[in-house]
Order: structure tokens, then C-alpha cells, then sequence
């Protein structure tokens, strides 16, 4: 296992998780969501190949209500 | 002259059926907000980027609600406190959009906050991420106090409209510097009369957005006036129909403020004499 910080919250996921398995572990909407690596961009067709290592920082944001 | 022979709402490549632009926070349910969107007749409306929930996640999406062909989505920065933060939400809200087909993935609403308590603008933060965001091929609709000076220099930074407060977020007070609004509106429309000047916060009730049109603003962008609003879904009409009222009382021309009455009733032909 390797350990992540996922939304802010220290995780752990097993070695050479994808994005898109850590998406689907979390039930996440991949339609809805984007998702940051390290404060860069991982575009949508690379969440299958894209794999975490340990100490990656990642955020998966959606969008809200708002003004 | 009526509101169908307006000329749209036109910021950067984006045309607009409705001049009035509503946020979708605050609802208290989704139904609320969709039949809210509905009755204010806006074709756009903002959303905020947020950390997707790992826990206590409903399951259902804002964007399950909202009609995506209906509605062209503007992304806020809402929450961002300096440059750095507000360039990585607008990358994060366009990356979003992008894989949505919706049109707005190419503009975002920039707002770079100074202060929790009065949710004022940075300008400096807010004029540095503007340059930043406009670099990087955003579209940017930015959020600003009602300074003359601040507007005049996010418009040379290539904001796609400026949107200056009409008084503090969420605060209801309506517009409390008509003056400023005023010298925005002409220093920013000399020599480009199209400019889009959206007054974009501090609305209070249906009167707010009729006088921010008949300052000659081009848009009014709100949202807690509609949300916490008793009725939600009828404030929303009244604003829809304060946008037209203003925006074609506008256009018909206000007569000139007088000290003294003149009399509508003619003055020949009376039967009745003066007292003095």
C-alpha cells in the first residue's frame, strides 16, 4: 500500500492504483469532476494510465451551487 | 421600441438571450433552485468548483439538475483569496466544462477576496489574477468594488466585462454608489459603447436591478436576493421583470430631474383663477 493525501485527507490505496481506480473506489462521477495531480491538471483520457505514487497530493473537484 | 427589439447581451464570444445572470447557491433543495433558474428567464448562471464529498455525498450532482442545453454555465472563483488560488480554481472549473460541452468552458467569473467579514474584493490580487487568466486564454468576467480607477484598469488588463458590487455579497443593500456606477459606465463605454458592464453583487429586491439597468448597466448577476428570498420562485419573476423594466425604461430615455413641478395638465383654457 502507499500512502496519498486525497481531498485533504491522508488515504491509503494499493501500488500502482490509477486515477481512474481511486475515482471508482470512491464512487466518484468521472463525468462531473476534475481532478488535480500534484497541482497539475490530469486530463480525463489519462486517468486510466496515470498511476499514484506514494506522497501524491490529489484533488478531485466537482462544481456547486454558487453566486 | 420594445425589450424583443434589444440587442443582446454580448460578453466576449459569449451572446446572451436574458441581460440577467443568476447564481445557484443557497437553494434549499434543487427542485427550488431549477424552478427558480426557470422564472428569472436567465440562459446562464454561475456554479463554484468544490472538493467532490468523500463522505455524506447525497449521490446527486447540481448538474443533474441543470439543463445543460438551456443554460450556459459561468464558473466562479468564489473563495479564492489570492491569485495563485483563483487561476487553479478557473483551470479546475474549465477542465470540468470542457468534457460537458458547454460553452463556458472558455470564460470564468474571477473574484479574489480580501476579507471574510465584507467578502471584499483584492483588487490587486484580483488585477494580477485577471492578467494571469487573460494569458491564459480565459474570457474574464471580473468582480470588483465599485472603484472607477480599479475598473478602468481591469478593462486594460482585457477582462471581458467588468463587474463592479453594487454594495457588499449577499448583503441586500442594493446599489449604494450610483455616482461610481455611473463614472464606470462612461469611462469604461467611451469609445466602446458595448462594453459589457455587469453590476454583480448586493442585490436586494426587484427595485436594485431596475436601477442598476437605468444606470445603463448591461447585466445585473445575483443570487441570495432570489435564494433567501421568502418565495424564491416568485422573486425570481420579479427580477426577470425588473431587468426588462429597467433595462427598456434605459433605453426610452428618463426625463431630467427638476427642482420645480411642471404642470401635465395644459395651462390654456382654465376657468379657474389664482390666488395670487
Amino acid at each position: 500500500m502507499i500512502k496519498i493525501e486525497f481531498n485533504g485527507e491522508s488515504c491509503e490505496v494499493e501500488e500502482e492504483s490509477t486515477v481512474a481506480d481511486l475515482l471508482q473506489k470512491a464512487n466518484v462521477a468521472s463525468r462531473f469532476c476534475a481532478v488535480e495531480l500534484n497541482l497539475e491538471i490530469v486530463p480525463k483520457d489519462q486517468y486510466v494510465i496515470r498511476s499514484l505514487a506514494d506522497g501524491d497530493k490529489i484533488e478531485v473537484v466537482t462544481l456547486v451551487g454558487g453566486g | 421600441m420594445d425589450e424583443s427589439h434589444d440587442k443582446p447581451l454580448k460578453i466576449g464570444s459569449h451572446v446572451l438571450k436574458s441581460r440577467l445572470i443568476v447564481g445557484t447557491g443557497k437553494y434549499d433543495t434543487l427542485s427550488l433552485m431549477k424552478d427558480s433558474l426557470d422564472a428569472s428567464g436567465s440562459d446562464c448562471v454561475t456554479v463554484a468548483v468544490r472538493r467532490e464529498k468523500l463522505y455524506d455525498r447525497e449521490g446527486k450532482n447540481i448538474l443533474d439538475t441543470i439543463d445543460l442545453a438551456r443554460y450556459t454555465l459561468l464558473p466562479n472563483t468564489a473563495g479564492c483569496f489570492n491569485a495563485t488560488d483563483a487561476v487553479r480554481v478557473a483551470r479546475l472549473g474549465r477542465e470540468i466544462l470542457k468534457s460537458l460541452e458547454n460553452p463556458g468552458a472558455d470564460w470564468v467569473k474571477l473574484e479574489v477576496l480580501g476579507d471574510s467579514k465584507t467578502l471584499l474584493p483584492d483588487p490587486i490580487a484580483t488585477l494580477e489574477a485577471c492578467q494571469r487568466l487573460v494569458a491564459d486564454g480565459f474570457q474574464v468576467l471580473c468582480y470588483t468594488s465599485d472603484d472607477p480607477i480599479m475598473a478602468v484598469r481591469l478593462k486594460a488588463a482585457g477582462a471581458a466585462s467588468v463587474m463592479p458590487a453594487g454594495s457588499p455579497i449577499g448583503s441586500g443593500q442594493g446599489i449604494l454608489n450610483p455616482n461610481n456606477l455611473r463614472i464606470i459606465l462612461e469611462y469604461l463605454k467611451t469609445d466602446d459603447p458595448d462594453y459589457p458592464v455587469i453590476i454583480d453583487a448586493g442585490v436586494g429586491t426587484a427595485s436594485d436591478v431596475s436601477l442598476a439597468f437605468e444606470l445603463g448597466a448591461d447585466g445585473v448577476l445575483l443570487n441570495t436576493a432570489i435564494a433567501h428570498a421568502r418565495d424564491p420562485v416568485a422573486m425570481a419573476s420579479a427580477m426577470k421583470h425588473a431587468t426588462l423594466a429597467g433595462r427598456l425604461a434605459y433605453r426610452a430615455g428618463r426625463i431630467p430631474r427638476r427642482l420645480y413641478a411642471t404642470a401635465s395638465s395644459p395651462e390654456e383654457g382654465l376657468i379657474t383663477s389664482r390666488p395670487w
